[in-house]
């Protein structure tokens, strides 16, 4: 095992591990596991980050050649967006949900091919990284979004039912969560613009095309008109609460099967050198 | 010296009898002092609130002084001694501890966790230090009952949510809302309830309050209490837009139905509304709750979220149950550890005195023996006790932390004949001087 697996394993347990002591935390009011998940959630980060370092000096380009580096990227940029929003608005809750989900994705990345590929000469560009972490970074964005928008049906649930448990009271409250709606897409809605844009400029540069319609372009344009439908309606029509919440959890959808399902199932321009199992 | 606790409580008593036989405050001080007047009695506390008066008291003999006390609240309020017997417990020793410790924490109340208890004991208990009436035993169970009380709490969720109506309507908005300040609140109708509910709702430094009624008078009366407005009834709905909380309580029946609860959600452009319907029959449509954006909790549901809140708090009582135990054994450790120190000291002085004369005795009578040889005899009897006194003094270290330790305690007072005063808490050094039998027995 070469030390960049080792490290990505050893970040996959401990987020396993932040997982377990954040869910312990809501279901059982235990909050001082809270506070330790918390602190493996950092510990892991840092692991990762030491991770995608190591394999960018062993290649020589930026982690983001392969679809083992996107997933890993994109979880790492999930996980520290979400360490951001927990240091500026402190929402310690929100971790439960979050790390789950970079397990899951770990899993997958730790399930395809871990070799360090060189990219094609026609990748070797100093946009791949621009376009890549700007789509990404967007991308994280919009996972807390989606998040944010599981909690918010989850405890609105709760409220029309008249439900309570120790659960519902461990929830921040709706209004919170539709504030973080709202926050996340201000945010995450340039960062995706700008990754389709540089995307564009550098297939003109390297196809010669701004745009060729292969499947990844096309579903990457659905859930960024999606994302534009949803912001035009806060900000225009009073969009909020449920409805907000359901559409930041389709555009999510939308946005990994426009990461995973395309490549998984559909073929273009957009596929990865290594997609073997590991 | 025992510590017991004689009373009774809603659990126990009807609120006719109760209320008969509370102890006016002013006159504590003066009643405090007649029952460490009774014979034996030495020291006293009152606790008296609507849901319980109990006397604590210390007493060389708990029974009899049990049944005094008991006279004693029958002839102080003119009560006949057999009238009472029946809802009266009585408590001494381990029991009574138990009893005050579940007192403390808000496991005997009424309302399960209420945090009021506590406050009320603390006085009852300063009022007994200020009177001086409170002695040793006093002094070391009140404060390990305090800090069984705070453990409790900090560490169960017996008084985590609401309990009542009110307060469970502010814990909803906070839920809904997040921060309730800024947020404006109407209020529909001017009854009890409507302005109980209010009063917990303007504790939150809430924004705007409209306040209406049929009769506008009653309305700008309520509005004036809470800072608020008071608009007219017929035209409230007009206002509701601008409501982020509304609290209906009037007797008009249906006044809001879901089609008009619609329009204003959309004139609101769907910022989220709280409708708190307290009134039988009530005020709007229970379908509006099918609305989005829009949460409307009737009197049975906000009972029903007290329901749950009150199961999970029986829940924690079970754990808190269990802390009441551990700080039991814990504060009876503290208490032999105490009265261990000075049993070993005893025992020594003893056990060297005896020493002592016995060498003395033997020398005198072997004047043959030169300065060395006195040495030796002397090395010789130290050494032998201290091999002796080596076993039984470790374990009576030990004492303080064993269950047993107790046994042992009284084992060696009795088999040495030993007695002595008890380490007290400094205060209480010289009252101890003139009651030279303190040992506390609890």
């Amino acid at each position: 095992m070469t030390i960049d697996s080792l490290l990505f394993r050893t970040t996959l347990v401990v987020y396993a591990l932040a997982t377990g002591l954040s869910l312990a935390d809501i279901l059982w009011r235990r909050q001082i596991l809270g506070r330790f998940g918390r602190m493996l959630l950092w510990g892991g980060f840092g692991f990762h980050s030491l991770n995608l370092t190591i394999r960018y000096l062993m290649s020589g380009f930026p982690p983001l050649t392969s679809f083992h580096e996107s997933l890993s990227f994109f979880v790492w940029a999930i996980i520290g967006t979400f360490l951001l929003f927990h240091l500026r608005y402190g929402l310690p809750v929100l971790a439960a949900f979050v790390s789950p989900l970079a397990v899951v994705l770990m899993l997958v990345g730790s399930a395809v091919s871990m070799t360090v590929v060189a990219p094609s000469p026609a990748l070797q560009s100093w946009w791949l990284p621009v376009h890549a972490v700007l789509a990404f970074a967007g991308d994280a964005v919009f996972a807390l979004a989606a998040v944010a928008g599981s909690i918010y049906l989850l405890q609105e649930r709760m409220l029309k039912k008249k439900r309570v448990s120790s659960l519902f009271y461990r929830l921040p409250s709706l209004q919170t969560l539709d504030n973080l709606n709202y926050r996340c897409l201000t945010i995450g809605f340039p960062l995706m613009t700008l990754g389709i844009i540089t995307g564009a400029v550098w297939a003109d540069r390297a196809w010669g095309a701004y745009w060729s319609w292969d499947p990844k372009e096309i579903w990457a344009l659905i859930t960024w008109f999606l994302y534009a439908a949803l912001l035009h309606g806060r900000l225009a029509i009073g969009w909020r609460g449920r409805k907000a919440a359901i559409l930041a959890i389709i555009g999510f959808a939308l946005l990994l099967f426009t990461f995973l399902g395309v490549n998984l199932l559909l073929s273009g321009l957009h596929g990865y050198a290594a997609l073997g199992a590991a | 010296m025992n510590f017991l606790v004689i009373g009774l409580s809603y659990r126990t008593a009807p609120v006719e009898l109760r209320e008969r036989l509370g102890f006016p405050s002013e006159d504590l001080a003066g009643v405090l002092r007649s029952i460490t007047a009774l014979p034996k009695v030495s020291e006293a506390m009152i606790l008296s609130t609507c849901n319980r008066v109990e006397l604590y008291a210390a007493s060389q003999d708990p029974a009899a002084s049990g049944e005094r006390l008991q006279r004693f609240m029958a002839q102080y309020h003119g009560l006949d001694e057999e009238q009472l017997r029946p809802h009266l417990y009585i408590h001494s020793g381990r029991d009574a501890v138990r009893h005050l410790f579940r007192v403390a924490s808000s496991l005997d109340s009424m309302i399960l966790g209420e945090p009021q208890i506590l406050g009320q004991l603390k006085q009852a208990y300063g009022l007994a230090e200020a009177g001086c009436t409170a002695g040793p035993v006093f002094n070391r169970l009140l404060p390990r009952a305090f800090v069984a009380a705070k453990r409790v709490r900090s560490e169960t969720a017996i008084a985590q949510h609401a309990v009542s109506v009110s307060y469970a309507a502010v814990e909803l908005a906070r839920k809904i809302f997040g921060e309730l300040a800024g947020k404006s609140c109407m209020i529909v109708g001017a009854g009890k309830m409507c302005e109980l509910a209010a009063r917990h709702l303007a504790g939150q430094q809430l924004g705007e309050v409209l306040v209406t009624n049929r009769t506008l008078a009653r309305a700008q009366d309520l509005a004036e209490k809470f800072g608020g407005r008071a608009v007219p009834f017929a035209e409230f709905p007009l206002y509701l837009d601008q409501a982020d909380i509304v609290l209906t309580s009037t007797a008009a029946g249906l006044l809001l139905t879901r089609s008009r609860l619609e329009q204003i959600i959309r004139r609101r452009k769907n910022r989220p509304m709280f409708l708190i319907d307290i009134a039988v029959p009530r005020n709007v449509d229970p379908q509006a709750n099918q609305i989005d954006n829009l949460y409307l909790y009737d009197i049975d549901d906000l009972n029903g979220v007290i329901e749950t809140n009150l199961r999970e708090r029986r829940k924690a009582a079970k754990k808190a149950e269990e802390i009441i135990e551990q700080e039991i054994l814990r504060f009876y450790g503290w208490l032999r550890s105490l009265e261990a120190a000075p049993m070993i000291v005893a025992l020594r002085q003893q056990v060297e005195e005896i020493r002592r004369r016995e060498t003395e005795k033997t020398l005198g009578a072997l004047q043959h023996l030169d300065a060395a040889d006195r040495r030796a005899v002397e090395a010789l009897t130290r050494a032998i006790v201290n091999k002796v006194l080596h076993s039984p003094l470790s374990v009576l270290r030990r004492a303080g932390d064993d269950i047993t330790g107790e046994i042992y305690l009284e084992a060696v007072r009795r088999l040495f004949d030993l007695d002595p005063a008890p380490k007290t808490a400094a205060a209480q050094q010289t009252e101890s001087e003139d009651t030279p039998k303190q040992d506390i027995v609890l």
